[in-house]
């Protein structure tokens, strides 16, 4: 009996292995028939609806819950929080996958992926939003690639670049937050050009604003959330240090996300206030919106403050998961369900199998490069020859 | 490392075309008013002269060589279904009938309405549409990613998109025949094929003089609105209509800000964020870091103190000790010198005896 293939066939047939490919072979299939039929042959888009779940979900929401990198940066390096530490990696290990996601979703999304380069090589259309998006994101793309290295030139035993890499960070962490305030609240501002075509109750001068603070909500939910996950399956990698910080994360990042959830409902209530959308609130899209900014937001700034209160960590990952879906369903709200809303229903977008497995897939894809590294390089854990080095 | 002059003055010069870029469309905050260009052309469509016989639409197909229709031109059954452009389509006819207070049909067209400040063309991040100083609004498909946001822009719902075809789609729209007639000195084809005169072309400002005639000249025939000369800032084709507009299904709600100042304040807001978020968030990292050294020093200072009160307290206790020894050795000195000296007064003693 030799004991290495008895370990490696046992390590490769897992539950999660089987489904990964399975969804992985599926996307495939998707990809060809996307890239040999065109956009019509897998996408219920059409003429009034443009964009479909892969700008709503792959690109808004892909991008809101990536933002746990810039989040938890500037509380570690701007505002000294050490504490915190241990949930820096992960999140900006997550943060760099999501946004390369970002960028795959749209090779998926446009019609001629290729030119993606061209509003920076071609021709420049300045005026448009859609510009300080791209632009952004692909800046902030290298600044999360950049701020990640450390982690893989440890991994790769490259000491001297790896330190080279560490006296970046905090120019790195800086120019991260700047381009997170512009593309995180850019996204919203791609609506305002069209005040006809969103509900009041979503549409508002302040939507930028929105976007942004709810991306620093998306921010703190999704590093308690992905902890929660990555202590699950992954708590053999993690060193003491993780194990000892991961419930004070989760208090902290819980009583500051119930802080920001505050301050968001508010504004969201002084914007209805500005343009007088208060008639809207009685109508059957009023009650949706009630039940995204009170169901959703309301209920989690509630139940953050009392597990923070109350130091009960199991409520504050329950909390976190719901955050994460309001911020999910305010996404969808935005570019999918209250956008055209005046369209009759027969005119109105829902997503084909197909978008929906390309999307499964893009997350799949995800989670593979996820396990690989964190199981790998030193993500949840310090390596002894750097430890207190940073 | 050395740049060269050239390249440097290279890059200042993208940096100020970039910045006067911005500056073409921030106009939110200022009261500049941009009216279009002047002598420019457009077109006004009369649905109360329209017939719904689908020429112009025929017309259009020839001359933009567009795919053939499912159902021949002179098929009018087709103007039974509410229909929209697509990418076959730059522009339809519909058919409004059970109207109030009118007996016969009415029709009006969808297409392009070629706004004087377009949204579509202040959307596209590569610029691919261009107002002409003609009035026409122009699609360049040699750099369109296909990212589809002029759709979205639009108000009007009206660029099409190519969903079907593989490497090369495009957005498909109504250019005005810009290139195939415009810049020949022909009339769109739409205008051309009309038998009834229903579409005027001309310069702008005397289509709204002419429009402004008819409905003076025959105010109950026409709603005293001419759509298109302030919606969205104003656009190049102008609209009559015996009904109200929304009774032909044309938004009344639009308003009249241009598209492009719906952007403009959050675009002028990039700057604002690069400028002051470096020393706002310097700022607060001085604060933080300095917070540390405090404590730091706060925490080297107690201890210092109390390695100081230690040490004194601990020399007492010794110079305490030694005292105490020292007298203890004074008194041993002294008990031994007694009792020396009692013994030696005993011995005298006895030696006296």
């Amino acid at each position: 009996m030799s004991p290495e293939t008895t370990t490696a066939s046992r390590s490769f047939i897992t539950p999660f292995n089987i489904v990964a490919s399975m969804i992985v072979l599926l996307g495939l299939y998707l990809t060809l028939r996307r890239f040999t039929g065109g956009l019509g042959a897998v996408t219920n888009l059409s003429d009034n609806n443009a964009w479909g779940i892969w700008i709503g979900f792959d690109l808004l929401t892909g991008v809101a819950l990536a933002a746990g990198g810039y989040v938890t940066a500037a509380a570690v390096y701007i505002f000294g929080m050490k504490k915190y530490h241990s949930a820096l990696r992960p999140a900006v290990l997550t943060g760099f996958l999501g946004y390369a996601l970002v960028v795959l979703a749209l090779h998926y999304d446009v019609g001629r992926p290729w030119r993606l380069p061209y509003p920076f090589v071609v021709q420049q259309g300045t005026s448009s939003v859609l510009f300080e998006v791209g632009a952004c994101v692909a800046l902030y793309l290298t600044v999360l690639f950049l701020e990640f290295s450390p982690a893989a030139l440890e991994w790769l035993g490259l000491k001297r670049a790896r330190n080279l890499a560490v006296k970046f960070t905090l120019a790195l962490v800086v120019f991260g937050i700047i381009l997170s305030t512009l593309h995180q609240s850019s996204l919203g501002a791609l609506f305002l050009i069209a005040p006809s075509k969103l509900h009041p109750l979503w549409y508002s001068s302040f939507i930028p604003v929105y976007f942004f603070v709810s991306s620093i909500i998306a921010g703190f939910s999704m590093v308690i959330f992905e902890a929660t996950l990555s202590y699950r399956f992954f708590s053999s990698k993690m060193d003491e240090a993780h194990l000892k910080e991961k419930d004070d994360i989760a208090l902290g990042f819980g009583k500051a996300a119930s802080y920001v959830i505050a301050g968001y409902i508010a504004i969201q209530i002084m914007g209805i206030g500005a343009d007088n959308d208060w008639h809207w609130l009685g109508t059957g899209y009023g009650l949706w919106y009630l039940v995204e900014l009170l169901g959703f937001f309301g209920v989690s700034c509630l139940l953050y403050a009392v597990g923070a209160r109350e130091k009960n960590v199991k409520l504050i990952r329950w909390t976190a998961a719901w955050t994460v879906l309001g911020v999910i369903v305010n996404r969808f709200n935005v570019s999918l369900i209250a956008f055209n809303w005046l369209l009759p229903s027969s005119d109105r977008y829902f997503p084909s199998w197909m978008e929906i497995g390309i999307s499964v897939f893009l997350i799949t894809l995800g989670l593979i490069a996820f396990r690989f590294i964190v199981s790998r390089m030193p993500i949840l854990h310090e390596l002894p020859e750097y430890k207190d080095s940073h | 490392m050395s740049i060269s002059r050239r390249r440097f003055l290279g890059w200042l010069t993208t940096a100020g075309l970039s910045g006067s870029a911005f500056g073409k469309v921030a106009h939110a905050a200022t009261t500049k008013h941009f009216e279009g260009y002047p002598e420019s052309l457009g077109v006004l469509y009369d649905n109360t002269r329209c017939i719904g016989c689908r020429t112009c639409e025929a017309a259009c197909n020839k001359v933009n060589d567009l795919p053939p229709p499912g159902r021949p031109f002179d098929d009018l059954s087709v103007l039974d279904n509410r229909r929209r452009t697509d990418a076959g389509k730059y522009m339809v006819i519909n058919k409004y009938d059970r109207l109030a207070k009118v007996k016969d049909p009415l029709f009006a067209r969808t297409g392009c309405n070629h706004c004087l400040e377009p949204a579509c063309a202040s959307s596209c991040f590569v610029r691919a549409y261009t107002k002409t100083e003609s009035g026409a609004v122009t699609y360049d498909s040699s750099v369109c990613v296909g990212c589809r946001y002029c759709m979205i822009a639009c108000p009007f719902n009206i660029p099409t998109f190519e969903y079907n075809k593989v490497l090369s789609p495009r957005v498909m729209k109504c250019t005005m025949c810009y290139d195939t007639r415009l810049v020949k000195g022909q009339l769109p084809g739409c205008v051309e094929a009309c038998p009834t005169e229903s579409f005027s072309f001309g310069k702008r400002k005397d289509l709204l003089k002419m429009a402004r005639e008819r409905i003076g000249r025959f105010p109950d025939r026409y709603v005293d609105h001419v759509y298109g000369e302030s919606e969205m800032g104003g656009t190049s084709w102008l609209y009559l209509s015996g009904v109200p507009f929304r009774q032909i299904e044309m938004r009344e709600d639009l308003g009249v800000t241009p598209a492009p100042a719906l952007t403009s304040s959050a675009l002028a807001s990039v700057p604002m964020v690069v400028g002051t978020w470096p020393l706002l968030l310097m700022g607060i990292y001085a604060v933080s870091k300095r917070k540390e050294k405090i404590a730091k020093e706060e925490q080297e200072q107690a201890v210092a103190q109390v390695l100081a009160q230690a040490k004194a307290e601990t020399d007492k206790k010794i110079s305490e000790a030694w005292q105490k020894a020292a007298k203890d050795k004074d008194k041993a000195v002294e008990a031994a010198v007694k009792k020396a000296l009692e013994a030696a007064a005993e011995t005298q003693t006895e030696e006296n005896y």
